[in-house]
């Protein structure tokens, strides 16, 4: 193989690197499909709601992992918008289970959020979380509305919910922002939000 | 530099195993991921629980939801001596899980885990470990009688956020 050759700041001093790999001594860059767009912890103050804006269009699906809980109240759900849409238009169904028995749900249709998981409040344990993972799929597609599924949940050591839940956004639009709030109160200091995108084959 | 989504480690059991643990685990991701697959038991039909930093104390909880394909069912542990992430598995029905752990590195809130799996039944658990100490090892451990069988796997993967 012809030898590759690096000249750096030291090449004048030191003469010329030779190489026997087209790296030259750099780390492969490593093309991945899940990739982290951008993530949020909130501080002390809470925060009433978490947006991620300016999202890529770059990728194939996205994927929100979350542990959150809120600053009063008790057991909630998140909410999922989308492109600032406040108007009554998703729809949702949930299965969870709450430790005694299992049951299906929504919250009303049409309906202004998508419910995304579960969240604890200040009547749970303190340090007791809400976690989740929300998948949406062919967030960037103009020709379907946009469906989501997530799977969460949150336990006390006695009382807690264990929540399969789907969503729709009727709007063929493509996703560029996400926004999550809780049901009531504001998100408390440590609830961590995390946005992944998932790329398809090129 | 972690990269965003990476196998850890990866064990396939070549003989019948009561428990496997990943243990030195960094705290260089954000999440983490344990995959488990083609698990069965040699005998009987019991359940799967994960534990952390071999704690084996009753620090623990967790809730499930269950569908048998004519029921659907939900119930919970109190104070356990582990999270009960998969059951339904048998001599002949082998199952699957996929166990989300998240922010396991942190060390101010408790760690909870979601997790979904298919055996016999389809469900999912949340459980939780009540301790704020960063998960360091994962243990995924039979209580019931026999073991894991041969050729069951385990992967961990790490989640990096930016």
């Amino acid at each position: 193989m012809t030898p590759v050759y690096k000249l750096s700041a030291n090449s004048v001093k030191n003469g010329r690197t030779v190489y026997g790999s087209m790296l030259a001594g750099n780390t492969a860059f490593i093309a991945t499909s899940f990739e982290s767009i951008a993530t949020t912890t909130v501080d002390s103050y809470g925060s009433s709601s978490v947006t991620f804006s300016s999202i890529p269009a770059t990728y194939s699906h996205l994927q929100v992992r979350a542990i959150n809980r809120k600053t009063g109240g008790t057991w909630g759900q998140t909410r999922l918008t989308v492109n600032s849409d406040t108007g009554n238009n998703y729809a949702n169904h949930m299965l969870y289970g709450d430790g005694s028995s299992a049951a299906s749900g929504n919250n009303g249709f049409p309906i202004n959020w998508i419910s995304g998981g579960v969240e604890t409040g200040t009547t749970q344990s303190a340090s007791v979380f809400g976690s989740y993972v929300i998948d949406i799929l062919d967030y960037a597609n103009t020709n379907k509305y946009k469906t989501t599924r997530s799977l969460g949940g949150g336990d006390n050591n006695g009382s807690g919910y264990c929540w399969f839940s789907s969503g729709v956004w009727m709007n063929t639009n493509a996703i560029t922002s996400i926004t999550l709030t809780p049901e009531n109160n504001n998100y408390a200091q440590y609830s961590h939000f995390a946005l992944y995108g998932i790329k398809g084959a090129a | 530099m972690p990269a965003t989504y990476e196998p850890i480690a990866t064990t396939t059991l070549g003989s019948t195993t009561a428990s496997v643990t990943f243990s030195s685990i960094s705290g260089a991701y954000t999440d983490l991921v344990l995959v488990c697959g083609s698990l069965a038991y040699v005998t009987g039909d019991d359940d799967a629980f994960v534990r952390f930093n071999s704690d084996t104390g009753t620090n623990y909880s967790w809730t499930q939801l269950n569908g048998t394909g004519s029921t659907t069912t939900s119930n919970r542990g109190t104070s356990t001596s582990g999270i009960r992430s998969i059951n339904g598995m048998s001599t002949t029905d082998k199952g699957t899980a996929i166990i989300n752990i998240q922010n396991y590195a942190n060390t101010t809130t408790y760690k909870t885990t979601v997790s979904r799996h298919s055996t016999s039944f389809a469900g999912a658990f949340v459980g939780v470990w009540r301790n704020t100490a960063a998960i360091t090892s994962v243990t995924v451990i039979n209580l019931g009688a026999g073991g894991f069988a041969s050729n069951s796997t385990f992967t961990l993967y790490g989640v990096k956020a930016a």
